[in-house]
C-alpha cells in the first residue's frame, strides 16, 4: 500500500508519484493529477517568496480523512496528496493531488473534490513576502464557494 | 483541569507564542475562548469574536459548543489558505 499523504519541505516529482500510484494496479484505466504552483503575484502585488505554515499532526489526519471521504463518494482506486511547507519561491510546486480510477470521470471529479476540500479545510497558512512587507494571505470566498458545491461548509468537521 | 492551547499563523504571531498550557474550568471551547479573551490585550484582540477564527479540538475542526475535557488539545487559527 502506497503512502497516501505526505507533508514535506522537499520538492516532489509528478512522474514518480503517478508511477507509484499505479504500481501493481492493472485495474487502473485513468489517472488525474493536479499540481499547484507558486505565482509571482497575488492581488496585484509582486510576491518574492511564500512561507507555508501548517498544523503538524492535524494536517495529515485531516487530509487522510478527506481521502476516505473521496473513496466513499467516488469509485476511485487510490489517491495521493503531497503538500509542501516552509519557504517557497515563485515557480515552485506546492501541492500534488493524484487520483486513479477505472474510468476518467471518477478520477477527474475526485481530484477536484480533494483539491476543493483541501483548500478550504486542511490547516495550512500562506504568508507572502511583497515589496510592502510580509502579509498573511486572506482566505478566498471563491474557495469556500468551491467547497460548498460539494456540500462542504466552511466550518464543517473533517471526521476521522 | 489542564489543557493545551495552540495558535497558528497570524494569531500565533499576534500572541507571540504558538502553544500554552493552562488550568481552566471551562466546559466548552466557547467558554475557554471567553477565558482566553481576558488573558491579555493581545488575546482580546487576536481571538475577538468580530474576527473569523477557526477552532480545532484534539486536531479535529470543531466549534464553540464542543465539550472540553482534561488533557484536551485546542487550537485557534485563521481560515486556512493552503493548496
Amino acid at each position: 500500500m502506497h503512502r497516501r499523504v505526505t507533508v514535506q519541505t522537499e520538492d516532489f516529482d509528478l512522474s514518480t508519484e503517478v508511477t507509484q500510484l499505479r504500481a501493481g494496479q492493472p485495474g487502473v484505466g485513468a489517472v488525474c493529477a493536479f499540481v499547484g504552483t507558486v505565482r509571482d503575484q497575488n492581488e496585484g502585488t509582486q510576491v518574492s517568496t511564500l512561507e507555508l505554515e501548517h498544523y503538524p499532526g492535524m494536517t495529515e489526519k485531516a487530509i487522510e480523512a478527506m481521502i476516505d471521504e473521496a473513496q466513499r463518494r467516488f469509485s476511485i482506486l487510490s489517491a495521493r496528496v503531497v503538500h509542501r511547507v516552509g519557504l517557497l519561491q515563485p515557480m515552485d510546486q506546492i501541492v500534488l493531488v493524484a487520483v486513479s480510477s477505472a474510468h476518467r470521470g471518477q478520477s477527474y471529479q475526485a481530484c477536484e473534490f480533494l483539491m476543493d476540500y483541501l483548500k478550504s479545510h486542511a490547516p495550512f497558512w500562506k504568508k507572502e513576502q511583497t515589496p510592502e512587507g510580509a502579509r498573511w494571505v486572506d482566505a478566498r470566498v471563491s474557495d469556500d464557494a468551491a467547497a460548498a458545491r460539494w456540500g462542504l461548509s466552511a466550518q464543517a468537521k473533517v471526521e476521522f | 483541569m489542564l489543557v493545551t492551547v495552540k495558535y497558528f499563523a497570524s494569531i500565533r504571531e499576534a500572541l507571540g507564542t504558538g502553544i500554552e498550557s493552562l488550568e481552566t474550568s471551562a466546559t466548552t471551547l466557547g467558554a475557554l475562548r471567553d477565558e482566553l479573551l481576558t488573558r491579555s490585550n493581545a488575546h482580546a484582540e487576536a481571538l475577538a469574536r468580530s474576527r473569523t477564527v477557526r477552532l480545532a479540538l484534539n486536531q479535529v475542526m470543531s466549534d464553540e459548543s464542543a465539550a472540553l475535557s482534561a488533557g484536551a488539545e485546542v487550537a485557534f487559527f485563521p481560515p486556512v489558505t493552503g493548496g
